[in-house]
C-alpha cells in the first residue's frame, strides 16, 4: 500500500460512501412511506375535524395524542397530511425527471452523433432554454395552463431537458474521436445500434449522476409551484402546498411552516447525499482525489 | 478573436429572437387576452369590436411580426392593470431587484471565497470536512423554505429583524442572506478545487522556495489565479441569482421585477410579464455574452485560434 491508499485516504473514502449510504438510506424511508402511505397515515389526509382545529405536534404541552404532528386550520391530520405528500412530491420529482432526461437525452444523441443542421437546431434551442429565467418560465406557464398534476408534469418536464442535451452532446462528441466508435462503425454496425450498444453506455454513469441531482432540483421546483398555487391544487397534501397554508399562521403557530419545508429538506438532502455518493462511486477521478 | 466574438453575437441574437417567439406563444397558447380584458357579461359584438382593435382577429404571423416590431423598439404594449407601458412599469422595479441581487452575490462572495481557500489549505481536516458538510445541507435546502425559516427565527423569534418590505437598510439581510445561501456551496466548492489545484503547481513551489510569507503565497499567488473560474461561474450563474431573486422578492414582499411578475401572473396581466421575462432574459444573454467573450480573451487558446 502506498501513500495514497494509506489509512487516511481509507477513512476519507470510507467517510464518503458512509455519506451516501445515510442518502440512500433517507431516499429508501421516503420512497417507503410514499408506497405504504395508505397503511401508514393514521388517518385520512383530507377529513377535516373543525373541533380539533391547529393542535399543536407532539412536543408541546399541550398536545393531543391523537395527533403526532397536531392538526391544521381546518382540524386535518398533519402527520397523514405529510405521509401522502411524499407520494406527489416523489412521483411528480420522479416523473419529471425521467421526462426530460429522456427528452434530453435523445436530443443530445441526435445533436452529437450526428451534427450538422440537427446539432445547430438542437444546441439553438438549448441556448434559448438556458437564457430564461427558469422559475418565471415555469410560473408563467402553469399560470396560464390552470394548476394540476398532469399539467405541472408537463410543463417541469418540458422546460428540464436542456441540461441533459448539453451534457449528453458534449460526451458524446468527445466520443466520436475514440477508437472503438470507429471500429463499432467500420464493423458495418448502424447507427441505431453503435448508439444503443457504445455511445448510450459510455454517458450513462454522468447522466445517472445529473438525473439525481435534478430529480432533487424538481421536487424543490414542485413544491415551490404548490407553494405558489400553481402546482398541485388543494385539498391535496402537497407539501409546498401544506407550506403556503402554514405561512399565514407563522407569526405563532411556526411548525405549521416548518414541518412540511422540513419533509421537502430531508427528501432533497437524501438525493443530494445519494448523488455525491453515486458520483464518487462511478467516477474514478474523484474516487481517488 | 474577432470572428469568435462575432460568431457568438450572433448566436446572442439567435437566442434572443427565440425569446421573442417563446414569450409570444405563452401569450397566445393557453388564453384569450379579449376574455380577461372584458367583464364576463360583455357581448359577442364588444368581444369582436376589442379583438379587432388589438389586431387579434389578423393571422398569427401578422400578430407575431408586430409583436417583434414592437418588442424590438420596447413596446409591450399597456398594462392591463395599470394602464400604462408595461416596460416602464418592469424598468422601474428593476433597481430594487439589481439592488437585492447585488447584496445577495457580494455576500456570497465575501463569505464563500476564505471559506474555500481554508478548506483547501486545512483538506481533509476537520474544517474541510465540516464546510463539505455545509455545502451538502446549502445545497438541497429549498430557497423559499429558508427564506421563510429566516423570518420565523430573526423576525418572529428574536425580533431582530424586519420580515418583509424594504423601509429601510435593515429590511435587505433576511432577502440577501436567503440569496447569498443559495449561492455560497457552488462558489465554496469551487474555490476550494480551483486552490487545492493551484498549491500543488510548480510556481507556488517557486514561491515558497524562494521564502515568501505563507500568506503572500495564498493570496498574491495562488488566489489570483483561482479566482478567475470563480468569477467565470458567477457570469454563468446570472439564470440562477435571478431565479433566487423571484423566490426571495415573493417571501419577503421585497417591491422588484419579480414580484411584481408574480402579481401580474395571477392578474393574468400578461404584457407586463412579456416585458419582465424579456427583460430577466435580455440581462442573462448579456451577461453570458460578456463572460464568454472574458474568458475567450483571457484564455490565449481562443484568443489566438479560430
Amino acid at each position: 500500500m502506498n501513500g495514497k491508499y494509506g489509512s487516511r485516504h481509507f477513512v476519507r473514502r470510507l467517510g464518503q460512501a458512509r455519506a451516501g449510504i445515510v442518502g440512500l438510506a433517507m431516499v429508501s424511508l421516503m420512497v417507503a412511506t410514499a408506497v405504504l402511505a395508505p397503511l401508514l397515515s393514521p388517518s385520512d389526509p383530507l377529513e377535516q375535524d373543525l373541533h380539533a382545529r391547529l393542535r399543536p405536534p407532539f412536543w408541546d404541552e399541550k398536545a393531543d395524542p391523537k395527533y403526532t404532528m397536531g392538526t391544521d386550520q381546518v382540524g386535518r391530520d398533519m402527520l397523514s397530511r405529510l405521509i401522502h405528500g411524499a407520494r406527489i412530491s416523489l412521483s411528480v420529482g420522479f416523473l419529471t425527471m425521467a421526462f426530460s432526461a429522456l427528452l434530453g437525452i435523445s436530443l443530445g444523441v441526435l445533436a452529437g452523433y450526428y451534427r450538422g443542421i440537427p446539432d445547430s437546431i438542437i444546441s439553438n434551442g438549448v441556448n434559448i432554454m438556458m437564457s430564461f429565467p427558469y422559475i418565471l418560465l415555469a410560473i408563467s406557464v402553469m399560470a396560464a395552463a390552470g394548476p394540476g398534476y398532469t399539467n405541472l408534469i408537463m410543463v417541469l418536464g418540458l422546460t428540464g431537458w436542456p441540461v441533459y442535451t448539453r451534457l449528453v452532446r458534449a460526451e458524446v462528441i468527445e466520443l466520436e474521436g475514440r477508437d472503438f466508435m470507429t471500429a463499432a462503425r467500420a464493423l458495418g454496425g448502424r447507427d441505431i445500434r453503435v448508439i444503443l450498444r457504445h455511445t448510450l453506455p459510455n454517458v450513462a454513469s454522468s447522466i445517472t449522476v445529473l438525473a439525481t441531482f435534478e430529480m432533487a432540483r424538481m421536487i424543490i421546483r414542485e413544491s415551490f409551484l404548490s407553494f405558489l398555487g400553481l402546482g398541485i391544487p388543494p385539498p391535496h397534501a402537497s407539501w409546498g402546498g401544506m407550506l403556503a397554508e402554514g405561512r399565514s399562521y407563522m407569526l405563532n403557530l411556526w411548525w405549521l411552516a416548518a414541518i412540511p419545508g422540513s419533509a421537502i429538506f430531508f427528501t432533497t438532502l437524501g438525493i443530494n447525499l445519494m448523488g455525491d455518493g453515486l458520483r464518487d462511486w462511478l467516477d474514478p477521478h474523484t474516487r481517488t482525489r | 478573436m474577432k470572428g469568435y466574438v462575432v460568431y457568438r453575437l450572433f448566436q446572442a441574437i439567435i437566442v434572443i429572437w427565440g425569446i421573442t417567439l417563446i414569450t409570444f406563444s405563452l401569450l397566445h397558447m393557453f388564453r384569450d387576452p379579449v376574455s380577461i380584458l372584458l367583464p364576463p357579461e360583455a357581448t359577442k359584438e364588444e368581444a369582436a369590436t376589442l379583438r379587432k382593435a388589438m389586431g387579434l382577429d389578423r393571422p398569427l404571423v401578422v400578430q407575431y411580426a408586430r409583436f417583434l416590431s414592437g418588442t424590438l423598439r420596447g413596446d409591450f404594449g399597456n398594462s392591463f392593470v395599470a394602464q400604462r407601458p408595461a416596460l416602464g412599469l418592469v424598468l422601474e422595479r428593476m433597481p430594487m431587484t439589481l439592488w437585492l441581487a447585488a447584496s445577495g452575490l457580494l455576500l456570497a462572495v465575501i463569505l464563500s471565497v476564505p471559506l474555500g481557500v481554508i478548506a483547501a489549505v486545512q483538506r481533509n481536516r476537520l474544517l474541510d470536512h465540516s464546510a463539505s458538510i455545509f455545502a451538502v445541507v446549502g445545497q438541497a435546502m429549498p430557497l423559499f423554505w429558508l427564506d421563510i425559516m429566516l423570518i420565523i427565527i430573526f423576525a418572529v423569534k428574536l425580533r431582530l429583524l424586519p420580515a418583509s418590505g424594504a423601509a429601510s437598510f435593515k429590511h435587505i439581510i433576511l432577502p440577501a442572506t436567503g440569496i447569498a445561501v443559495s449561492l455560497l456551496p457552488i462558489l465554496m466548492r469551487l474555490t476550494r478545487s480551483r486552490m487545492i489545484e493551484i498549491l500543488s503547481q510548480e510556481y507556488i513551489r517557486t514561491a515558497r522556495a524562494k521564502g515568501l510569507r505563507e500568506s503572500a503565497v495564498l493570496f498574491r499567488h495562488a488566489l489570483r489565479n483561482a479566482l478567475i473560474p470563480v468569477v467565470t461561474i458567477l457570469g454563468f450563474q446570472s439564470g440562477l441569482l435571478l431565479g433566487g431573486a423571484v423566490i426571495t422578492e415573493t417571501i419577503f414582499a421585497w417591491p422588484g421585477v419579480a414580484s411584481l411578475v408574480v402579481e401580474s401572473i395571477f392578474n393574468s396581466d400578461f404584457p407586463v410579464v412579456q416585458a419582465a421575462v424579456a427583460v430577466f432574459a435580455l440581462l442573462i444573454v448579456v451577461a453570458n455574452l460578456a463572460t464568454d467573450i472574458t474568458v475567450a480573451w483571457l484564455d490565449p487558446k481562443i484568443r489566438f485560434g479560430a
